[in-house]
């Protein structure tokens, strides 16, 4: 490591710190891969390797990804659910690789709801 | 464990390590202490020599600091913690069953070397009190009734691995 | 590809021993086995705070916490929290009197009613790696520093904050700064020296902050150094702190390759370098002028300081000493402002202060709190209350320098000032919190015991004074003293305190003047031959009762063989052959084992 200038240490905190975004626990909106048995079995892990490589290739670090349990549908599965600030949860049911690229540019980064791959609008009651 | 004959060279590297200082002296001290378990008065004359210091001082150092001895100290040294939250929380009786177990007092050494019994002051782990260290392993929450097994670990010959059975 | 999840093992002292590193070894081997180790990162974080409940585990971006996590835990946590994204109930922390775990870090009393300051990158960075410390905004503050601002400026800034030394003085820290810039130096020579010899019992924030943001320590050091235009600094810590002393000397190798520390610091041609001394265990090498002596090579004994170190200090040059907590907040204000930092606390105690809360609370560990929040609220609200369903009794501030505050002192606000006008101190941040299994008397002895032992002997007061002051607190201890002794006492707590070379023996009557002013009926009852807490040996008798089960525990624990009895039936003690260890008290599990 060479030693730093001023301007190099701004631009080194600024890569540093956009790497470790999702440890700071701040970030535009979350999305949850549903990884119970059957969603592993349809290709949910697929699915989250995707998008994660999709995250590095356009350097999205603000976008926290979870993975959950069963989201009790079976036969839609992979699904993942999408949350963003203020907003109702979509879910999102049949996901691909190709698809959920697509929901991470869409609905993630630019804030328009996928229409096609969603399932509904909301989420189920809790209690 | 036999004690460590003092080779006039290692104490002039060590002198040496820390640039023939007097500033570093208790740092050289420190190592010595580290090599030999205890302060020998050669390496006290070797000192003097190297940095250019009388050996008063030298020695005024070794016999003022507590991390320093200048008897040979046990294989494992025992440090039961007095610090203020220790104490409240039983140390008192924690270093009693330390003396007991080990059969000597306070600041003694057993007569095969393997233990050495000492009080410190404070290890700033005052949220495990009450706390015991053998060597480098610190161990929380002891009470009388764990010393004996705390202290089993390390009569041993082969090293007793860290923490494996304090209950919590 | 970025991490989606980070896993903050704290590796600070309380939890290491607690095997932290081995939980993070069986983590990291887990997540490879299941191929999650390039989505999940573990970071190996400093102290937490939360030393009682280790180790301590933190899961980024959700912001769970984790108790207690020991490796046989690991493959269900992986499962359940990493793959299925279930965060697991039963190893998150359940705060005394709530019925329900609480999942968020935040929601916890403990942490929830902190506020971060000199403790602001706790348990979200590796300390072993500066790019964490840059990552969130470290260096920062030096380099506004060094590019926008003179030292003068700097002196004003910190002066306008109302910050005050952390190691107990409370002296403001941009006066002490000013004065060493104006006093002569004929070469121009001036030293920074950074305090890390936290001596007194039940402190351990300088540890805690070294260990888990040494950066933090030395952006300040640099920051003061420029301000005051001296160019080596030194730092002495203790050697029985060996992961705060490793994690430094890593820390000082990677901003010298940073160029953050050296020749020319960040190109302006600044130049400042630190050199490291090791304490070797005594406890007045805290006090200024001894820390000097020692980093000169010299024996650890203070001198009169009618000339002040700020003037004459290491090598007779002039010289700062400020201690870690202090540096620590320096960059902070120096970034956010000085109205900032005095927006906080109280009137004549800005900012926040680090305490370690330890002794018979339920929460112990490190805290951050602003100035003047009450001790009720530190020991109640954050602490959680007193262990084992005990009752409050004392609070113990400031080491053996402070005192003991009584309950009707609860609402005490925490400042420099009124703790001083109780009769104790704020010290460096100490809170050892007693209930009624402690005896005041005994902790009275205790400490001046302490002092007697780390006195180091220079001047008669302190050498002779405190030893006689220890004689007296043995004799009512063993029950065989009298009325006049307790003025005798305070007679010699007031020679000692007045006469005393330094501040080791200028305070050490504090323990036992708060102990006679709050708890003057303790002695009384000693005097008539009682101990109320049950911890003078000479004063209490172990007897059994017929609650005796004939369990046979206290039968095995005695080590004097002088518990009689056969299994099944009731046991007593040869009273004759009790040492008073209180084994078979710890043992007994039906409460037949008496004290009184």
């Amino acid at each position: 490591m060479a030693k730093l200038t001023i301007s190099e240490l701004q631009k080194l905190r600024e890569k540093l710190a956009q790497e470790r975004q999702t440890r700071e626990g701040n970030a535009r909106g979350q999305i949850i891969i549903h990884m119970g048995t059957c969603g592993i079995a349809a290709g949910a892990r697929k699915v989250l390797t995707a998008l994660l490589e999709a995250m590095d290739k356009q350097n999205v670090r603000d976008v926290i990804v979870s993975t959950s349990g069963c989201a009790g549908m079976c036969s839609k599965e992979p699904m993942a659910t999408v949350q963003l600030p203020q907003q109702a949860p979509v879910k999102y049911i049949s996901l691909n690789e190709e698809k959920i690229v697509r929901i991470l540019n869409e609905h993630l980064l630019q804030g328009n709801v996928v229409k096609e791959f969603a399932l509904a609008v909301g989420s189920e009651r809790m209690g | 464990m036999a004690i460590k004959e003092v080779s006039e060279e290692k104490v002039r590297e060590i002198a040496r390590r820390w640039g023939g200082r007097e500033g570093f002296l208790v740092e050289m001290l420190q190592d010595v202490q580290t090599e030999y378990r205890y302060i020998p008065e050669a390496a006290i004359r070797t000192l003097s020599k190297e940095v250019g210091v009388p050996v008063g001082q030298i020695y005024h150092l070794a016999t003022f600091f507590k991390r320093f001895s200048l008897k040979p100290r046990g294989e494992h040294v025992v440090s039961v913690c007095t610090g203020t939250a220790c104490h409240v929380k039983g140390a008192p009786r924690v270093l009693d069953a330390c003396a007991r177990e080990l059969g000597i007092g306070v600041g003694e050494t057993t007569r095969d070397g393997k233990f050495t019994l000492e009080e410190v002051r404070c290890l700033g782990c005052c949220g495990l009190a009450a706390v015991v260290t053998v060597n480098d392993d610190i161990h929380g929450h002891v009470t009388t009734s764990k010393v004996p097994r705390l202290l089993k670990r390390y009569k041993g010959t082969e090293k007793a691995s860290h923490g494996e059975a304090d209950d919590q | 590809m970025p991490y989606r999840l980070h896993m903050m093992v704290c590796a600070g002292t309380g939890c290491v021993s607690n095997r932290s590193l081995e939980l993070r070894d069986a983590l990291s081997a887990e997540l490879a086995r299941r191929g999650l180790d390039k989505e999940i990162e573990i970071v190996t974080t400093g102290c937490n705070g939360f030393c009682g409940v280790g180790p301590i585990l933190l899961v980024q971006p959700d912001g769970i916490f984790y108790q207690k996590v020991q490796v046989k835990d690991v493959p269900l946590l992986v499962e359940e929290h990493l793959v299925k994204g279930r965060p697991v109930k039963s190893l998150m922390f359940t705060p005394p009197e709530a019925k329900e775990p609480v999942p968020r870090m935040r929601d916890i009393p403990f942490f929830g009613k902190q506020m971060l300051v000199a403790l602001r990158n706790r348990g979200m960075i590796d300390p072993e790696k500066i790019e964490d410390y840059i990552a969130r905004g470290g260096y920062q503050a030096l380099a506004k520093a060094l590019t926008t601002m003179t030292p003068k400026q700097i002196i004003e800034e910190i002066k306008a904050s109302g910050l005050r030394g952390r190691g107990g003085g409370g002296f403001p820290t941009g006066i002490k700064w000013e004065t060493c810039v104006h006093a002569h130096s004929e070469d121009g020579v001036r030293y920074l020296v950074c305090n890390a010899d936290e001596g007194d019992p039940g402190a351990f924030m300088d540890r805690s902050i070294i260990e888990g943001d040494p950066h933090s320590v030395i952006e300040g050091m640099v920051i003061g150094a420029y301000a005051i235009g001296a160019h080596q600094g030194y730092i002495y810590v203790r050697h029985e702190y060996p992961l705060a002393l490793k994690r430094f000397m890593i820390a000082l190798d990677q901003a010298r390759e940073y160029g953050l520390l050296g020749k020319d610091i960040l190109g302006t041609g600044f130049d400042f370098d630190i050199e490291v001394h090791r304490g070797a265990g005594a406890f007045v090498c805290g006090e200024s002028t001894a820390l000097m002596a020692s980093i000169e090579g010299r024996v650890g004994e203070p001198r009169a300081k009618y000339i002040h170190t700020v003037e004459v200090g290491l090598y007779n040059k002039p010289t700062v000493l400020n201690n870690v907590e202090t540096f620590a907040n320096v960059p902070v204000i120096i970034e956010r402002g000085a109205k900032w930092f005095a927006s906080i606390g109280t009137e004549h105690s800005k900012g926040t202060k680090v305490f370690s809360l330890a002794g018979r609370v339920k929460n112990t560990g490190l805290v951050e709190v602003p100035m003047g929040l009450s001790l009720r609220e530190l020991i109640f609200d954050i602490g959680g209350g007193i262990a084992d369903n005990g009752k409050f009794k004392a609070v113990q501030t400031g080491g053996p320098s402070g005192g003991f505050l009584p309950e009707d002192l609860l609402d005490l606000p925490v400042d420099y000032e009124k703790l001083y006008e109780a009769g104790s101190m704020m010290g460096s941040g100490g809170v050892v919190v007693m209930d009624h299994t402690s005896c005041m008397v005994d902790v009275a002895r205790f400490f001046v015991d302490f002092l007697q032992s780390e006195s180091c002997g220079k001047c008669t007061p302190c050498r002779e004074g405190i030893k006689a002051m220890h004689g007296i607190l043995s004799r009512i201890c063993d029950g065989k003293g009298s009325e006049a002794d307790l003025a005798t006492l305070e007679e010699l707590c007031s020679v000692v305190a007045d006469t005393s070379l330094c501040a080791l023996g200028g305070s050490a009557p504090n323990p036992v003047l708060t102990s006679l002013r709050y708890f003057r009926s303790e002695y009384e009852a000693h005097l008539q031959g009682k101990c109320p807490a049950g911890v003078c040996r000479a004063l209490i008798t172990f007897r059994i009762n017929d609650k005796c089960t004939g369990c046979h525990l206290c039968f095995k624990a005695c080590p004097t063989s002088a518990v009689l009895g056969e299994p099944k039936q009731m046991h007593s003690i040869i009273q004759g052959k009790c040492i008073k260890c209180g084994a078979c008290y710890d043992v007994c599990k039906f409460e037949a084992v008496t004290k009184e």
